[in-house]
């Protein structure tokens, strides 16, 4: 696929992307408060959505204490249990996971990767984190307001969300829960319109799409989704604040609530799980594509091997994107909508297994007679292989009716989703952390201490999450905040629900160990060097480490090759950096 | 700011034929779009986010006008006017409709002038612009009173449905703002372009950067588009 002979005269380039005059900071509050430096800014979205994501972690224990041992705990009652599962999967899904993969990785590492100074709109930008600062804190002030947080489940269904039987429905809970993801959409608009302009105008010369790192290509295909399925989410919110405050019936049939005719009717609930599914779905994957794109870079570069079937893995991601559309009713085979849709969705739904199929493969096979080094890095991107492949194929089982109808609403899917959506990115996640920390700070992280931390949270959930399939196939609905006297549930379950408990409580304790790590690193790691994984991307050819505010001193970086030249024969070190001058072959398209 | 440069030696290269060379064309070196700004692309790119947002409000609304099982009141007579004596049917949407659609020919007309340098025109043009949308949002205001004198809510209204009141005021009121957002960013684009601010290479408030003259069109394709939207709000809401 790629030509790497040297010595061929081409020509460069010319530069068609005039160099932008940065906004220089004055003081201190403009270097690191109120920068518009996007390696700041990064890091300001990926400590806030680490932030919010222990209070994530805390609910989650929360839940398993009361599941593994119900009753145990005053503290926890229905109500404040109902609150716990919705502010868990709302945080971790978007506040978390959303910001922490577009906001913290794709600001560091759009515009390093392609060879740019900054992103496009420095301003915008940096309003984009402030606004997003804001979201949290209104989701946080949910847990002071009167009432409580929302109980809604993380789907805010009507027309429970905003009845008075759920936690938070008649009182802020659902109100704080709405605004704060109307303010999200905004601030994360501003975000997403500069990662997508970056990429598509403000590469590097000879920085053509087809040599682009696939992390940029995740991340740039997440962004772009992102932009066109959170609309349905804000109108969604929209319609159900004001299904909630002026008394419209968008949403909200003719109800009856505690004996009492209500004021709404005519409104239908489906239309929410559409509009919100619309998002939902494309989510999933907002999420799994910069994943996909990371590990794609982890594997090549501790495999010392290039990427195998770049191109088909850069249309994988495209194909992905694109599929993910037009799946979301799969989602709500139970929702009462016709059953023709279900043929439908079914069947879009497994196609999508096609492309990602291929990327499984192509990982694989990237793996197969790799110089492989098990390094923090790797190991965990080869969990994730392995989860995402176990997450997928329960996938297969939800993606059919038949099969879906049964275990709907039980504690299978909440396995599958958590598989697929919780453990494999946040693997991914942790892998690029391991990675990365040492271009952010210039030093690296604890080796004995990131063990720790990999092997305590890779067997540990796969201990949370192997027996919670078992749970969920005998057939314990998920969202029930105690079992009882159930005549089908066997005591085995019980059991088992206090095993996870147990090694849920350890996992969540290993991330401590990993944010010790993060902190004590910060001053006593090892340094690190400009290039410590002799990797080829453009980050890691930055003239400082960390790099300063515009990244690349006087000169532009120059790009000569696509980002997987590893092991080329001949070569004199078995990396050549996209910015090595030792021409390859000038197309249109690069890597061809 | 990414001013159009050309690339001789990408003229030079043999280039795929087909699809392949669609794809290559997109993909090629530096800029997937050649001779557009960053600024130009982020408004295009948002404007495609933004057709998401109203294409889902439109769509949120049909459903609820086409499963409703009460009647759904009768735009045509909903808004009506009876001027010196006549019923006239829509008339106050169409004039609003015409203002709106006049609005973007004067903004056309600002964006030429502007490439023209010519300053005084250019900021005029613009305010005559902003004036019509001032003048669209003034009529808005002027039906939302007189539908709610007649006692439509969001929650109700004496005709039926009450869906016809939560989407005509949340539609509208969403369609109304963008174009009152249109209007002071008109406002602001006016004043710069009239202080010659893209002359002097005076640097922004906010952002410390110098604007260019292509700001206007900018702004241009953003009220073209709120314009384009108010015609499917009038096609779906008041023409059905």
């Amino acid at each position: 696929m790629v030509d790497v002979r040297s010595g061929i005269g081409e020509a460069l380039p010319p530069p068609e992307v005039e160099d932008v005059e940065l906004y220089h900071p004055h003081s201190w509050w403009t270097r690191y408060v109120f920068s518009q430096d996007a390696k700041v800014i990064a890091i300001q979205y990926g400590t806030t959505a680490t932030a919010i994501g222990m209070v994530a972690l805390a609910l989650s224990w929360l839940i398993r204490l009361q599941l593994g041992f119900p009753g145990t705990f005053e503290l926890i009652d229905a109500d404040a249990y109902y609150q716990f599962i919705t502010m868990h999967g709302m945080i971790m899904v978007i506040y978390l996971l959303t910001a922490l993969f577009l906001g913290g990785f794709g600001n560091y590492l759009i515009p390093l990767m392609v060879g740019a100074r900054d992103m496009v709109f420095p301003y915008a930008n940096m309003l984009s984190y402030w606004i997003y600062l804001l979201a949290v804190l209104v989701l946080v002030a949910s847990f002071f307001a009167p009432g409580g947080p929302t109980g809604a489940g993380w789907t805010l269904y009507p027309p429970q969300a905003v009845l008075s039987g759920t936690p938070g429905g008649k009182d802020w809970g659902i109100i704080l829960m709405l605004s704060s993801l109307i303010i999200f959409i905004i601030g994360f608009t501003m975000g997403g319109l500069n990662y997508v302009v970056t990429v598509l105008q403000g590469r590097a010369r000879g920085m053509t799409l087809m040599r682009m790192p696939l992390t940029v290509w995740g991340i740039f295909t997440a962004t772009v989704m992102a932009l066109l399925a959170f609309p349905a989410l804000f109108v969604a919110c929209v319609m159900m604040l004001f299904d909630r405050l002026l008394g419209t019936s968008f949403f909200m049939p003719a109800i009856i609530e505690m004996g009492e005719q209500l004021q709404y009717g005519g409104g239908s609930p489906i239309l929410f799980q559409h509009l919100f599914w619309f998002f939902g779905h494309p989510e999933v994957y907002i999420v799994a594509l910069p994943a996909f794109g990371i590990v794609s870079d982890l594997i090549s570069t501790h495999a010392r091997k290039n990427i195998f079937g770049y191109r088909m893995m850069v249309w994988a991601i495209v194909i992905i994107g694109g599929l993910s559309f037009i799946v979301w009713a799969h989602h709500m085979y139970v929702s009462g909508m016709n059953p023709y849709f279900g043929f439908f969705f079914a069947t879009t739904t497994l196609i999508i297994a096609v492309p990602t199929a291929i990327k499984v493969y192509n990982w694989v096979l990237t793996l197969w007679r790799g110089n492989i080094h098990l390094t923090l890095p790797m190991l965990f991107a080869l969990a994730f292989i392995v989860t995402f492949v176990n997450g997928g194929l329960t996938g297969l089982f939800l993606g059919n009716v038949v099969v879906d109808v049964p275990l709907s609403d039980t504690m299978f899917v909440v396995a599958h989703f958590h598989m697929v959506m919780g453990v494999a990115p946040i693997m991914v996640i942790f892998g690029a952390i391991y990675h990365w920390y040492p271009k952010i700070t210039g030093r690296m992280l604890n080796e004995v201490l990131g063990h720790i931390h990999f092997w305590v949270t890779f067997i540990g959930a796969y201990a949370i999450f192997f027996p919670m399939h078992y749970v969920g196939l005998v057939g314990v609905p998920r969202r029930y905040y105690e079992l009882g006297e159930t005549t089908f549930v066997p005591e085995s379950v019980h059991d088992l629900n206090a095993f996870i408990t147990v090694a849920a409580l350890i996992v969540g304790a290993a991330q401590i160990v990993f944010l010790f790590n993060l902190a004590w690193s910060l001053r006593h790691g090892r340094e690190a060097g400009g290039n410590p994984w002799r990797a080829t991307t453009l980050e890691w050819q930055t003239p400082e480490t960390p790099p300063p505010h515009g990244n690349w001193g006087k000169e532009l970086p120059v790009v000569y090759r696509w980002a997987y030249d590893y092991s080329v024969p001949g070569a004199p070190e078995d990396f050549i950096p996209q910015n090595h001058p030792t021409p390859g072959r000038l197309s249109h398209e690069g890597a061809s | 700011m990414s001013a159009p440069i050309k690339n001789p030696a990408a003229e030079t290269l043999p280039r795929p034929a087909g699809l392949a060379g669609l794809a290559a064309d997109w993909a090629s070196d530096q800029r997937t779009f050649k001779n557009v700004s960053w600024g130009k692309a982020m408004m295009w790119i948002f404007l495609l986010s933004d057709t998401f947002i109203f294409g889902c409000f439109l769509l949120a609304y049909m459903s609820a006008r086409m499963s409703t099982t009460v009647p759904w009141p009768n735009p045509s007579e909903v808004f009506a006017l009876e001027i010196g004596g006549t019923h006239m049917p829509l008339i106050l949407i169409a004039i609003m409709t015409f203002v709106l659609i006049s609005s973007s020919g004067t903004m056309a007309m600002a964006v030429n002038c502007g490439y023209r340098r010519d300053r005084k025109k250019t900021a005029i043009l613009m305010l005559v612009t902003a004036l019509f949308g001032a003048t669209f949002v003034g009529m808005q205001a002027f039906e939302w009173s007189k539908l709610i004198i007649e006692g439509v809510r969001p929650w109700g209204n004496p005709w039926g449905a009450a869906q016809f009141g939560s989407s005509f005021f949340m539609i509208t009121g969403f369609h109304g703002t963008h174009v009152t957002i249109g209007v002071i960013f008109l406002l602001i684009v006016a004043r710069k372009v009239w202080r010659g601010d893209f002359d002097t290479e005076r640097k922004g408030f906010f952002t410390s950067r110098k604007g260019r003259y292509e700001i206007v069109e900018i702004t241009g394709l953003y009220w073209h588009f709120v314009d384009l939207v108010w015609v499917f709000i009038f096609a779906f809401f008041y023409l059905w």
